[in-house]
């Protein structure tokens, strides 16, 4: 077990390598100088342009930036953000908590929709239930993120006037932000109506941010249900006269949650990407709105720092998500 | 009255190229306390029809009788959960391969527990106990460390061992068994067959072993069904079927018996079971039928007497001689 998680660390390594080359080039191939850009419509004198990019590191050539910056990350360092000449570290870690928040509640809804869904579609093959949940599911999967915001900002917010449409909380509230998790924070802070309006604030981008992964979840559990229903032990649990949501949801599920759990793990990386969209439309102060104002301002440490760190998380879960199959499977454990 | 009292079992199966009857008019009559053998050739629809009795089959499977009683039930009318309530307590099925028929999921202890909390409602070290007790029934050594296995650990024998004090565990008053020997070794199929017969021996169950084992049936059966291309065509004590069979493909079936081989070779019966596509308009056995005639394979023969072993034969053999049109009129 130990041995398995030093290899699969190992395999970090070239990964990690990669990923930090192309966030490195991938912002610094955009058009737009990012020292112009600070400077604003007042423009600057050549000399202090000049004094600038050294102080940056501009002039160097792009290996030995890279160089550098790679030194910088063996040592933990992300280095500044040019724009508030604060630590990329801090920052991140200061704003990854929204976001983190907004990603476990999606998933959750996610999870918890979709599951069900895809074993009810399974058990009712070919029948409506089956139709019904694939179609939508389809719908969901295909459904513009940006487009099927503004959708349910209209409906919800607009027309019915349910939900709010952007932040984390009301601005009538004021408490410490401890844990940064604004569910937990509201609870804390006792005030009445806290919790309450950041869960108002929470209901749209989580549908937004959990309705690809829910649709893909959906999709696979079907599948995998599909292959397991017909195997001979669903067979057995039958003949041992359980009823339908035993057999279906404790022997069957279990051995079709391998396939489930994958799909989870990669719609991580899904959802970080969704976060970005998200979090911008919905003004949600995270890492995703964090990362497209940084691309807006050339923010290079910024935008290399935080795409190098998502990469990072994606990776760990991927590595927890197959520490789980042996969990699930103990025949997988043996190997 | 019989404890399993099934007449005229239909099974078709919705596949691609239409309706297949898999199942076709078959009864089963099985006594408290008897040991029935159905026998027949792979494809034969042993399997289907028992799978039907127990509602395992999966949905595209169309099942129709005109009774299913079981203990004085009747399936064909009763509701799913009065059903689910006596499968797997009073009538439980052991499967041909043990070694997908247990959950890779869960183990051994779980999987036994299951059925005594679910019909029985035990607390959970009343199953612990009841559990050892049936894995020594079974024979299985050291019981309290076996709960804890997981079913790869177990080989093709131990796994059958588990799925049998799975069967028993709520002292069913039947157990059903579909070729439960036929994908083990040869040295531990004798093994797993003798402690059935020890159990039904012991309990009193009664005992459906489905094989294509002849030599099986001679040393367990009290009666033999002899099924062929899903329909039932023969039945007799086992005594009787062995001196006298009175159906052509019966014959056939124990002229093919190594012991009773008259030639250096191992005699068969020319040709395969008719599938989907290939099904005779009249006898089904009619193409491998050393002694069909016109009629046979334009007519489908009614069934015999009891007294010529409910032969489905147009001329049934007596003394391996078929009788004519004259002498069965009954
Ligand atoms: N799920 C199914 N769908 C379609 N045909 C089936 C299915 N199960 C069994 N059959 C067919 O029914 C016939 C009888 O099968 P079975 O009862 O398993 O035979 P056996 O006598 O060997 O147990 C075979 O021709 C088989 O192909
Ligand atoms: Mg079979």
């Amino acid at each position: 077990m130990l041995g398995f998680i030093l290899r699969r660390l190992g395999t970090f390594i070239p990964t990690f390598i990669g990923v930090s080359i192309v966030s490195f080039l991938f912002i610094r191939l955009l058009p737009g100088d990012p020292i112009l850009l600070m400077a604003g419509e007042r423009g600057m004198s050549d000399d202090r342009y000049a004094q600038l990019m050294t102080q940056f590191g501009f002039d160097k050539p792009l290996l030995t930036q890279y160089w550098d910056y790679l030194n910088g990350l063996i040592r933990g360092d992300l280095g500044l953000s040019f724009k508030t000449k604060r630590p990329v570290w801090d920052e991140f870690f200061a704003l990854f908590p929204a976001t983190l928040e907004l990603s476990l509640c999606a998933i959750a809804f996610a999870i918890g929709l979709g599951i069900p869904a895809g074993i009810v579609a399974a058990v009712n093959r070919g029948k409506w239930p089956d139709q019904a949940l694939m179609s939508t599911a389809l719908v969901g999967y295909s459904m513009p993120i940006f487009w099927w915001a503004l959708l349910l900002i209209i409906f919800f917010s607009g027309t019915l006037g349910w939900t709010p449409v952007s932040g984390r909380i009301s601005l009538m509230f004021f408490f410490p932000t401890d844990t940064g998790f604004m569910l937990i924070d509201s609870f804390r802070s006792g005030q009445a109506g806290a919790l309450a309006s950041a869960v108002e604030h929470l209901i749209l981008p989580t549908i937004v941010l959990g309705t690809i992964p829910l649709a893909v979840i959906a999709r696979q559990t079907r599948s995998a249900m599909l292959e397991v229903l017909s195997e001979d032990y669903v067979r057995t649990a039958k003949a041992k006269g359980l009823s339908p949501l035993r057999v279906n949801g404790v022997h069957a599920l279990r051995n079709a949650m391998i396939p489930v759990i994958t799909v989870i793990g990669l719609s991580v990386g899904t959802l970080m990407a969704g976060a970005i969209l998200t979090e911008t439309i919905f003004s949600w102060p995270g890492i995703g709105k964090w990362m497209v104002e940084g691309i807006g301002s050339r923010d290079y440490t910024a935008v290399q720092g935080g795409l190098l760190m998502i990469a990072v998380i994606v990776m760990v879960v991927n590595l927890v998500v197959d520490l789980l199959y042996g969990l699930i499977n103990p025949k997988i454990r043996q190997r | 009255m019989p404890l399993l009292d099934v007449r005229n079992l239909c099974v078709e199966f919705k596949t691609a190229d239409g309706l297949f009857k898999a199942v076709d008019g078959v009864d089963v009559q099985v006594d408290v306390g008897d040991v029935l053998a159905i026998v027949g050739e792979s494809g034969s629809g042993k399997s289907v029809s028992m799978l039907a009795v127990m509602g395992l089959l999966p949905w595209t499977a169309n099942v129709t009788a005109d009774a299913i009683v079981f203990d004085g039930v009747d399936f064909t009318t009763a509701g799913a959960k009065q059903r689910r309530s006596i499968i797997g307590r009073d009538v439980s099925m052991i499967f041909q391969e043990p070694m997908t028929s247990l959950n890779p999921c869960f183990t051994v202890g779980f999987q036994i527990g299951e059925a005594l909390k679910t019909h029985l409602a035990l607390s959970r070290s009343e199953r612990r106990k009841r559990s050892i007790e049936l894995l020594e029934q079974v024979g299985l050594p050291e019981p309290e460390r076996r709960l804890r296995a997981f079913p790869h650990q177990l080989s093709g024998g131990m796994s059958q061992r588990v799925m049998i004090a799975m069967a028993i565990a709520c002292k069913p008053k039947l157990l059903i068994a579909d070729e439960p020997t036929t994908a083990l070794d040869v040295t531990i199929q004798a093994q797993i067959l003798e402690l059935l017969l020890e159990l039904q021996n012991d309990t009193g169950m009664a005992l459906v072993l489905i094989t294509h084992d002849m030599g099986v049936v001679a040393e367990t059966a009290q009666r033999v069904s002899v099924q062929y291309a899903g329909q039932k065509v023969e039945e007799q004590c086992v005594q009787d079927l062995f001196v006298d069979a009175h159906h052509p493909y019966t014959h056939a079936l124990l002229a093919a018996l190594p012991e009773r081989a008259t030639t250096r070779t191992l005699p068969s019966i020319p040709g395969v079971v008719p599938g989907q596509f290939d099904r005779p308009q009249g006898c089904l056995f009619s193409p491998r039928c050393a002694f069909a005639d016109a009629q046979c394979q334009s007519a489908q023969p009614l069934v015999q007497s009891e007294s010529l072993g409910f032969a489905r034969c147009h001329y049934p053999l007596l003394d391996g001689k078929p009788l004519q049109a004259s002498e069965v009129r009954k």
